[in-house]
This record gives structure tokens, C-alpha cells and sequence, in this order.
């Protein structure tokens, strides 16, 4: 099985980030290093634009993760509303 | 939640938002043929039928681009500056470690710089939009990037030695030809070898290797201008990794023929950009005063895993993981000892400090590389620690042979076998040439006529071509590696030789001191 991941600056942004993917994704591991937090999913990953606005109790555009990103794995597929990372084999 | 929930759409989706903003944004020539207005477009023989077919799967139109790239350059100027207004170096754990950025400076930044201008030429000549779209915002990034990392390294310059002239040696010193050659090689081939050379496999299967584990040890060990430098590169290298492997999709979807090609540029390029990170393999186990993880667990984490998942998912199109791959796995035990070592034996030659690791830091190695490092390698260090006691370190006065294609002189061993140095030869029009590895050789023999064009740095010293104006080779007291030094502009004795007694080591050492103290300095 493949695993995809993101991973992000440490701040008060990616926290809520990162909860809203532990809470959609209940299969994520979080791993935490130096200035970056890692997650981890097996096969696909999916931020919910709704649940991060929730964390963070403010609106959010899911292309606002650009300023917070370090990097990440897996074909892409982004909406307004959802961004999705996943392995298509 | 419910003002949230109800808050005002936007009036268009991104996915029209991006198809607005990018399509029909193309050159459609009228008074010249389109294949001599786009003349590298063909000759690789990459088959290209549609290229409405490519998308960006991010979906960054210019406006939103301009609109992240201004906040991620805001947020990163804010902490350079305010880290040279706090006397952070001062915070860095030990100042070993600006041998790591000395290294990144004049062998990683002005890569960045060629990246910008690849992708620029690249930019221009594909056809498709999309594609010039995205290697647009590319081109920029990689601007950015050589300039925040010259801007963030130039408080350094201030402070310390070995930082002035990394652009003079970029072009010059015997192991920066690696990191140059490698990339010079990428901007002169086409522009598909190109995307798949430096857009899908250094950016994909690669940089995460650097830009990862070693800017996360940049921030253990204090620096929070790499830290900051590097993390907003990398958030572009994002983008960079996704439009390589929709770069890689994308021809691989266009045409059936497409294939071999490919494949062969993902075995070339995956082991041509492999031994540019040799360099950060040592970086990681022996440069980092404070270590935040091993060259074998990024290896793993990085390669392995993610490189492991990107192949298995590519295989539907019939591509197998690059030619080399399992070689690099099996030499993750031994990289970076190999990689250290030389530069240990060649420290009068490179403008930045070695030292023979500590006790404390040969047990940290020893548990990383449990089947290796006592084995193979301590024993090594600790002679050079005893001839270092004696007053009698060991220095290699030779000139080391070099590959023919990485470029790197002949440390590596024999697959299975780290008793033996790997040497290969291949015969071209009556010259022998000599290559370090199975792929290193393949690449050579499969562009002889490139390749024997190499300007190796040891074959020019030999000729005579890196010595300065000056130099006068039937001088009785002529020092040949003394003038190639020179040639350099190595600031001789103070930015190379060892660490210990440097003045690097002793500035540090008095500014911390200064740090608790209100005690009148000397001098």
C-alpha cells in the first residue's frame, strides 16, 4: 500500500490544518520534527476546506495552504471546497 | 458555522477560474510556420497530439500567484531580519555548522539560478500554454530562491569566513563542478529531457531529500534564516514536484512511443541528480553539529516510501523505477562515510573547515549505521584522530581521479563490496574514459559526444588552465595546489584547513562569550 503525504511549517495555522486532516482522515499519522509537522495517510488524503474554517474559526481558501506548505506526495486534485492527494494504482 | 457555510460563493469555480485564465492565452503565429517559431519543439522526439490535454492540477492562476508568492516573501524577509537584528547567529549550536551553508551557497544557490533560466527557455519553447503557464511561475520561483538564499547567507559574509566568493568558485573549484556540470547538463539538452531531468526527477524524487531533512536540521541548529529560506522554497517546490509528474503523465499519456524516451531520461537523470546528493548525505551525518536525522532515513522516508509510491503508480504506464535505483538503497550505508572522508583528505582544497567526528559523534553514527560504520569506516576516523593528537593530520596531496560524468572523484565503492573502489571504462574514437559507477558509464556511452566535452577540473589543474596570471610554473619554489587555490580565491589558511583552531572557531567562541558577559574584550 502507498502512503501519500503533506507536511508544514509549525504554526498556528497548520495546527488547525493538520487537525481538520486527523479529523477527515482518521487513518493519518502525524509526525512532528524540527519547524515542520509531517501527516501521513495510506492511499489518499482528503482537506476539507469546511473543517480547517472550523479549526481555525475563519474563512479559509484552501490555496492559502501555498504559504504554509513544505511539501507533499501524490497526484493532486483540488477544488474550492476540497483538496485531495492520492496514489492512482 | 452557519455565516460560514453560508458565506458568498466565489462566482466561478477554480476549475473554470484556472481554464479562464490560461487557455487561449497561447501564440498562434500568422505570417511564420509555428515549427520554426517553436524549433526544439520536435527534434527529442517526444510525440505531442493535443495540448489542451495538460493541466495544472494545482490550478494557480498568476493573480493568486503574485497574491501567495508577496505573503511567503513578507513572512520570510520578516524573519531574516529579524533574525540579523537579534545576533542570531549567535544561537546557532556550534558554528560547524556554517560549513553546511558555505557548501549550499556556492553549490546549491546558483543552481537555483539556472533553474530560473531553464525554465525560462523551457517556458518559451513548448508549445502548449498550460505548460509555459507553469514553467513561467517556475522561472520566477527559482529566482526568488537564489536571491532569498544569497540574501539570507550575505549576514553571514559579514561575520564569517569562506562566504565571499561563491560565485567566482561556482565555476571554478574542482567539487563544485559536480553540482554545475549536472545542471549545465540539463539546461543544453532539449525541452522535454529537460521537464523530466529537473522538473520530475530532481524536484520530484529528489529535493525533498534537501530541501526536508536538512533545512528541518538548519532550524535544531538555530539557523532561522535557512530555516526560512528553505521552507518557502520548498512550499514552490510543491508546485515544482506536481508540474514535473504532470510533465511525465502527460507525455506518457500523448503517445505510445513516448515511452522508451522517457524512460531513459528517468534512468539518466535519477542517477545524475542521486550523486549531486552525495553532498547532502554528508551534510545531514557529518556537517549538522546537532543531528536531526540520518542520510539513511531521509533515504528511506524520502526515496524509498515516496519514490517507491510514485514508481508503483507510474507502472500502468509501463514505467519501471530508474536503472540505479536499487544500487542508491543498497549505498545508503555508505554515502555519506565515503563522501566525508574525502573531503577530511582533501581540507586544504575546499573554502570551508573539516573535522574528524567526536567520540560522542561516532556512536551517533554507529547507531544509524549499525552493519556499517564500525566496520567499514571508524576505524578510519580514529587513525586520523590519533595523527591529528600527534600533530601530523593526514592530508592527501594527490589529485584524485575523476568521473568522466558526475564528475566526482572515485570514492565509491563496488556494489556489495565497500572494500573496493568502483572504477568502469569505456573506449571512444581511440580515448579511454573513465566513469564511477554501472551508471555513470550507461550515461556515457549512451552520449559519448557530449560527455567527452566535460571540463573536469583535475584534467584542467594537469594542463596548466587554473593557475592565475601570475603564476610562474619555473619558479624553483612553484606550489601548483597552492596557485590553483589561489586561482580559486580561497583567502588561504583562513577559509579552508581544519575546523579547530579557525577563526570561525574562535569568533564564535568569543561573541558567545560576549553574549553573558560585560567583560572588556581583548583586541
Amino acid at each position: 500500500m502507498s502512503t501519500v503525504f503533506i507536511a508544514f511549517q509549525t504554526n498556528e495555522t497548520s495546527r488547525g490544518i493538520v487537525e481538520a486532516i486527523e479529523d477527515d482522515n482518521p487513518n493519518a499519522v502525524v509526525s512532528e520534527m524540527p519547524a515542520l509537522v509531517k501527516v501521513d495517510v495510506p492511499d489518499s488524503m482528503t482537506i476539507r476546506r469546511s473543517t480547517v474554517e472550523e479549526k481555525l474559526g475563519r474563512r479559509f481558501d484552501l490555496q492559502e495552504m501555498h504559504v504554509h506548505l513544505i511539501t507533499l506526495s501524490g497526484h493532486i486534485d483540488e477544488s474550492d471546497d476540497e483538496f485531495n492527494l492520492s496514489w492512482k494504482q | 458555522m452557519t455565516d460560514i457555510a453560508n458565506a458568498p460563493k466565489k462566482k466561478l469555480g477554480l476549475k473554470e477560474r484556472y481554464a479562464l485564465m490560461t487557455r487561449g492565452l497561447d501564440w498562434e503565429t500568422t505570417y511564420q510556420p509555428m515549427e520554426k517559431v517553436f524549433p526544439y519543439a520536435t527534434y527529442e522526439g517526444i510525440k505531442i497530439h493535443d495540448w489542451d490535454k495538460w493541466e495544472d492540477p494545482f490550478r494557480l492562476t498568476m493573480d493568486a500567484y503574485w497574491k501567495y508568492q508577496a505573503e511567503k516573501e513578507q513572512k520570510l524577509y520578516a524573519i531574516m531580519d529579524a533574525f540579523a537584528q537579534n545576533n542570531g547567529h549567535l544561537g546557532l549550536t556550534d558554528a560547524r555548522y556554517l560549513n553546511s551553508l558555505k557548501l549550499f551557497l556556492t553549490g546549491v544557490s546558483p543552481l537555483e539560478y539556472m533553474a530560473h533560466r531553464g525554465f525560462a527557455h523551457v517556458g518559451r519553447q513548448l508549445p502548449g500554454v498550460g505548460a509555459r503557464v507553469a514553467c513561467q511561475m517556475q522561472s520566477l520561483d527559482e529566482l526568488r530562491h537564489a536571491q532569498t538564499q544569497i540574501h539570507s547567507m550575505s549576514n553571514y559574509n559579514k561575520l564569517y569566513d569562506g562566504f565571499h566568493s561563491w560565485r567566482h568558485m561556482h565555476d571554478r573549484v574542482w567539487y563544485l563542478s559536480v553540482p554545475k556540470s549536472f545542471f549545465d547538463d540539463a539546461i543544453t539538452a532539449g525541452p522535454f529531457e529537460y521537464m523530466i531531468a529537473i522538473g520530475f526527477s530532481f524536484e520530484y524524487v529528489l529535493t525533498n531529500l534537501l530541501f526536508v531533512p536538512f533545512i528541518s536540521g538548519a532550524a535544531y541548529n538555530g539557523d532561522m534564516g535557512a530555516m526560512a529560506f528553505g521552507f518557502s522554497a520548498q512550499s514552490d517546490e510543491s508546485r515544482h514536484m506536481t508540474l514535473g509528474l504532470e510533465a511525465i503523465k502527460f507525455m506518457l499519456e500523448q503517445d505510445p512511443d513516448n515511452l522508451p524516451i522517457v524512460q531513459h531520461w528517468i534512468d539518466k537523470w535519477f542517477w545524475r541528480g542521486y550523486r549531486v546528493l552525495t553532498l547532502v548525505a554528508m551534510m545531514l551525518d557529518y556537517m549538522l553539529p546537532k543531528k536531526v536525522m540520518s542520510w539513511k532515513e531521509a533515504w528511506e522516508i524520502y526515496a524509498e516510501q515516496n519514490g517507491g509510491a510514485l514508481f508503483a503508480d507510474l507502472a500502468r504506464y509501463g514505467i519501471r523505477p530508474p536503472l540505479g535505483w536499487q544500487q542508491a538503497c543498497d549505498d545508503k550505508d555508505h554515502l555519506s562515510h565515503q563522501a566525508w572522508a574525502t573531503f577530511y583528505q582533501y581540507q586544504a582544497a575546499a573554502p570551508f573547515h573539516t573535522w574528524v567526528p567526536s567520540e560522542e559523534d561516532m556512536a551517533w553514527e554507529a547507531e544509524k549505521y549499525p552493519d556499517t560504520f564500525d566496520k567499514h569506516y571508524r576505524a578510519r576516523f580514529e587513525e586520523w584522530t590519533r595523527m591529528e593528537a600527534e600533530g601530523n593530520r593526514f592530508n592527501n596531496g594527490t589529485l584524485p581521479q575523476l568521473c568522466q560524468v558526475c564528475q566526482i572523484p572515485m570514492l565509491f565503492t563496488e556494489p556489495g563490496d565497500p572494500t573496493r573502489i568502483c572504477y568502469r571504462e569505456s573506449e571512444y574514437n581511440g580515448e579511454t574514459y573513465h566513469t564511477c559507477s554501472d551508471g555513470c558509464k550507461n550515461i556515457f556511452d549512451h552520449e559519448q559526444e557530449k560527455y567527452i566535452q566535460a571540463w573536469l577540473p583535475v584534467h584542467q589543474i594537469y594542463r596548466g588552465a587554473c593557475f592565475g596570471p601570475d603564476a610562474d610554473p619555473t619558479s624553483p619554489d612553484f606550489n601548483p595546489l597552492l596557485e590553483v587555490i589561489k586561482w580559486y580565491r580561497y583567502d588561504v589558511g583562513v577559509d579552508n584547513l581544519p575546523y579547530e583552531g579557525s577563526r570561525d572557531q574562535q569568533n564564535f567562541q568569543a561573541w558567545k562569550q560576549m553574549t553573558t558577559s560585560n567583560a572588556p574584550t581583548a583586541g
